[in-house]
């Protein structure tokens, strides 16, 4: 059990280097092997929830090697980052299921990519040193990268490029940060450094550093252009991990660095991160509200949901922060499905012009329902997933600031308006064009790769508990800690 | 000769004999080619020797009027060299073999080459500093230009020969002037004298070191006196070239590393800003110039005058770990640039070897091995973890934080980010273009080179490589510590 993270974390790279070793012709074998490894790996990683002890706000199944030199390999999860691993091995499986048809090109390599961005996704989650955080944080672009180069669409050089330049000038930032605090502290041990009080001029240069780098991960307006590009031209499953996965590295990294280890910094720079918060909510509403391309509408959407995490996170309360980490989740869950959606229409159709559908309800039922379940959630419908997230973070940010909640709100009325409008351009209507009179409805595949996400969406929408009961202890000793830092240099500053 | 000054001076009697006796050999062996391949694998024997008598020495140990020194950051530098120049001979045999000029006078050349990068490390005196140079730069001439009915591989050595002379001079005249200043070659009389209060403002020093870190900032190649490589590395035969950016600019860093920290700790303020020019200038040029490059040599010559200005970066911290990021940084460096060069040698054709980028296309359809390897080098190049090129910038950048270059450290990261586009490029014409004509099947020797680089470069995040290595530099950085200590 004290060895389950590591496990877990490097079985997909055991999976990739089996499919390595295979006969490059054996598609079928690639493809099986990738689902086996990652349906393995959900399963073993659903151990650690079952074993996790919600009433501890420390760090659990902690291991820790020598590696090199000061540098330590230590891995383990606390309640703020337990879920985004199980979110990862939750997602993979599906991913590999909605590339099984569409992807027939290079499923050799494809598969290989998949399965060590695996690898490194989970290892971002779960390490327990800056410097093995950052390698698998920077690592998981030599993937990604790949993935969409070689399989995305028309302008896909364009937009790997763009995806893999933009996020390392972020990050290479956060790399001098990371040595800054390690000739500070003397150590690169994530738990030391969160007892680690850093002088507040420092903390600010820091806490600018680290910005830099999850702000264009997360991503916030104004450096939110590579995400709308990686969107559309990657394949879908790729969509997915970007939306389902890699986007929360930026919220995990604001909670897990810039919240507890930069407090005063935090504090003073949060009227700025609402402001760029808001401007993601309404401005890029709007900009999903004239899109004409399907992807480019639910990664704006992306970015607007995006906006409600960081405006939660930096309020810095409980239901601020629980709400945050909640509404990274549904996103997990409801972007992801809503590019698998289009996607299902995409293999069909071969586009994604919103205007080259309509009516499909007529002859895709069971599509058009699925769809309908995650346009609501992306809305913040009561009763699903989305509707917790945001409420917790919009009544957190109200206690805060009244005006940005009331700023905040009216991009529900936006996302309800762009979702609710691609909704009726594609599904209602009268169904037209010729050539989508002979559109199948969802295959028993489709149906495999859907049917949980909806029941996830409901459940947790009615009964978020489960979830938040894990974050509790851990957000609630983040917000102790973060409070008691701002009395400390309110003490100091006093006469 | 007593036996333990024998004992310290092993290796470089076994390259000098060795190539003694191979030429003897090559002289009186009748077939040119057979006598070529002999002598060839003869001289890896005699690299191999010398790299074992390497390892069978300890302690520190200064001779010859305190003009020779054998050390842990000797032996660091002198390991890494014979390895680079083991590899690069290894790739030279079926490359010279086929242009016919596989002939026994290469490898006694490597080997007095390797004998003057020896000395070079060794160096504990501006004499003797100057006699490896010069031996060294002799024997680089000639197999720059070994291609001599290639119009660009004379023209390469000749350049060379020309500029590298220029610069010779320079560094004679930085070093007479330490002498009239001083009073003395030696590092350690040069070092005390150097520590007088009054001596950080006297001019002849100043000028004395600032023209001898010129004629070496020539010699690693560093901006803003690197036009000579791109010309150099493309023109020369790719093997030589291989040899010259890895083995020969490691002993022209170890000469700026002693020479700046064991002759002169007592003006350190004055070339740690010369260095942080060399490096800022020397990252920059290389990340920017190389974007319009469409021939892969000369690309990866840009490639190398970055990676010096990342080198420099560890230097210019002016401390322990700086010292052992430079060790770090130029071993992995090595590695990445010696897989690099077999990859370009292993772009081949029906026609003869191709250079242009543009043939790599496709290549992931036609050699997925062969894409794969030459990725990971370039996204090593990059500087993109998990690969070692990454732990080799933070191994420079760490020191240099801690020395509070900030700027320096930023602009660093920043063109690292800016070179990235160019390494990407060429994993993007790799895996994303059209397949192209396939090159003819590798050599094993080339793919034997390719897979070693390729190994080292996954594998170094391993404890076991990267924290061998990792332990090995900071002990040999540790012998120069004591100097910064006063």
């Amino acid at each position: 059990m004290s060895n389950i993270l590591s496990v877990i974390t490097f079985l997909p790279l055991a999976g990739a280097l089996l499919i390595a070793t295979l006969n490059a012709d054996a598609k079928g074998n690639a493809r099986w092997i990738a689902l086996w490894t990652t349906l393995v790996t959900f399963f073993v990683s659903l151990l650690i929830w079952w074993n996790f002890d919600t009433t501890t706000a420390g760090f659990q199944f902690v291991e820790e090697h020598a590696w090199l030199g000061p540098l330590k390999y230590k891995m383990g999860v606390d309640g703020i980052s337990m879920l985004f691993v199980i979110l990862t091995t939750f997602l993979m499986p599906l991913c590999i299921l909605a590339s099984w048809v569409s992807i027939q090109d290079r499923v050799k390599e494809y598969m290989i990519a998949f399965l060590v961005l695996e690898t490194l996704m989970l290892g971002v989650f779960s390490a327990l040193d800056l410097v093995l955080f950052y390698i698998f944080f920077e690592g998981g672009l030599i993937p990604m990268f790949l993935i969409i180069g070689v399989w995305g669409g028309k302008r896909r050089v364009y937009a790997s490029f763009k995806f893999f330049l933009y996020t390392l000038l972020g990050s290479v930032l956060m790399l001098l940060a990371m040595m800054a605090m390690y000739w500070h502290a003397g150590t690169t041990d994530i738990p030391t450094l969160l007892q680690t009080k850093f002088p507040p001029e420092m903390q600010l240069w820091l806490w600018i550093a680290f910005f830099a780098s999850f702000a264009v991960k997360m991503p916030m307006w104004p450096v939110h252009t590579w995400l709308p590009d990686a969107h559309v031209e990657a394949p879908t499953a790729g969509s997915v991990i970007l939306a389902g996965i890699l986007l929360k590295m930026g919220g995990y990294g604001f909670l897990r660095f810039s919240l507890p280890m930069f407090p005063n910094a935090s504090a003073d720079l949060a009227p700025f991160i609402f402001t760029l918060s808001i401007v993601a909510i309404i401005y890029t509403s709007l900009v999903a509200l004239v899109q004409e391309d399907m992807k480019k509408l639910i990664a704006y959407s992306s970015v607007a949901h995006m906006g409600y995490v960081t405006m939660g996170i930096f309020t810095a309360s409980q239901q601020g922060v629980d709400g945050a980490i909640f509404q990274m989740l549904s996103h997990g869950l409801v972007s992801s499905a809503l590019f698998l959606c289009v996607g299902v229409i995409y293999d069909r159709m071969h586009t994604r012009e919103i205007a080259a559908y309509g009516g499909l309800a007529e002859r895709m039922p069971k599509y058009a329902a699925a769809f309908m379940v995650f346009t609501m959630a992306n809305v913040g419908l009561p009763g699903t997933t989305g509707f917790i997230g945001e409420f917790l973070t919009l009544l957190a940010a109200f206690k805060a600031n009244t005006w940005v909640a009331i700023l905040a709100t009216t991009g529900i009325i936006l996302s309800a308006a762009y979702a609710l409008y691609l909704y009726r351009r594609i599904i209602f209507g009268v169904l037209e064009k010729a050539n989508l009179r002979s559109i199948l409805d969802l295959s028993p595949r489709e149906v495999a790769i859907l049917a949980p996400l909806v029941l996830l969406t409901i459940f947790y929408g009615f009964y978020p508990a489960p979830v938040l009961d894990v974050t509790a202890t851990s957000v609630k000793n983040l917000v102790q800690n973060y409070q008691s830092a701002q009395h400390t240099a309110a003490a100091l500053l006093a006469p | 000769m007593d036996s333990a000054l024998l004992h310290i001076v092993l290796p470089e009697l076994i390259l000098a004999l060795g190539a003694l006796t191979l030429l003897m050999i090559g002289v009186f062996t009748s077939n040119g080619e057979t006598a070529g391949r002999l002598v060839g694998w003869l001289a890896i024997g005699v690299f191999v020797a010398a790299i074992i008598a390497i390892f069978q020495q300890s302690g520190i140990s200064i001779v010859f009027e305190n003009a020779f020194v054998s050390d842990p950051l000797t032996r660091f530098f002198k390991i890494v060299i014979l390895v680079a120049a083991v590899l690069s001979l290894v790739m030279t045999f079926d490359d010279f073999g086929r242009a016919k000029l596989m002939l026994f006078e290469y490898p006694v050349l490597m080997l007095l080459a390797a004998l003057g990068m020896l000395m070079m490390v060794s160096a504990n005196d501006l004499i003797a500093l100057y006699l490896g140079l010069e031996l060294q730069n002799l024997a680089l001439y000639v197999i720059a230009a070994f291609k001599r009915d290639n119009i660009r591989s004379s023209e390469a050595g000749l350049k060379y020969f020309v500029l590298s002379a220029l610069a010779s001079g320079l560094l004679l005249y930085g070093a007479s002037l330490l002498y009239g200043v001083t009073g003395s070659t030696g590092y350690v009389a040069i070092a005390a004298a150097s520590r007088v209060p009054e001596m950080a403002s006297n001019i002849g020093l100043t000028v004395g070191l600032v023209f001898v870190l010129v004629g070496l900032a020539f010699k690693i190649a560093s901006v803003p006196f690197h036009m000579w490589t791109p010309d150099v590395y493309q023109g020369a035969p790719t093997p030589v070239t291989a040899f010259l950016a890895s083995a020969s600019k490691v002993a022209a860093m170890a000469l700026i590393v002693r020479f700046t920290q064991a002759a002169l700790p007592g003006i350190s303020g004055e070339w740690q800003q010369i260095i942080i020019f060399l490096s800022i200038a020397s990252m920059v040029l290389g990340a920017f110039a190389a974007i319009g490059q469409t021939n892969i040599k000369r690309l990866l010559a840009y490639s190398a005058i970055g990676h010096v200005g990342f080198a420099l970066v560890g230097l210019a911290a002016n401390n322990t770990e700086g010292t052992a990021g430079v060790l770090i940084y130029l071993a992995i460096y090595v590695a990445m640039t010696l897989g690099a060069f077999a990859c370009v040698l292993a772009m081949r054709r029906k026609g003869g070897n191709v250079e242009d980028i543009a043939d790599l296309s496709g290549l992931a359809k036609t050699d997925l091995t062969y894409a794969s390897v030459l990725a990971l080098l370039m996204f090593s190049l990059a500087g993109i973890p998990p690969l070692a090129g990454f732990w080799a910038k933070w191994y420079v950048f760490l020191p240099a934080i801690k020395a509070g270059l900030y700027p320096l450290a930023v602009i660093g990261v920043v063109t690292s980010v800016v070179g990235a586009f160019y390494y990407l490029r060429i994993v993007k014409v790799m895996f994303f273009d059209d397949a192209a004509e396939a090159f003819v099947p590798r050599e094993s020797k080339i793919s034997a080179v390719m897979a070693l680089s390729a190994i080292f470069v996954l594998a170094f995040v391993l404890p076991f490589i990267g924290g061998t290595l990792v332990d090995a530099a900071t002990a040999a950085a540790a012998v120069l510590a004591p100097a910064q200590a006063l």
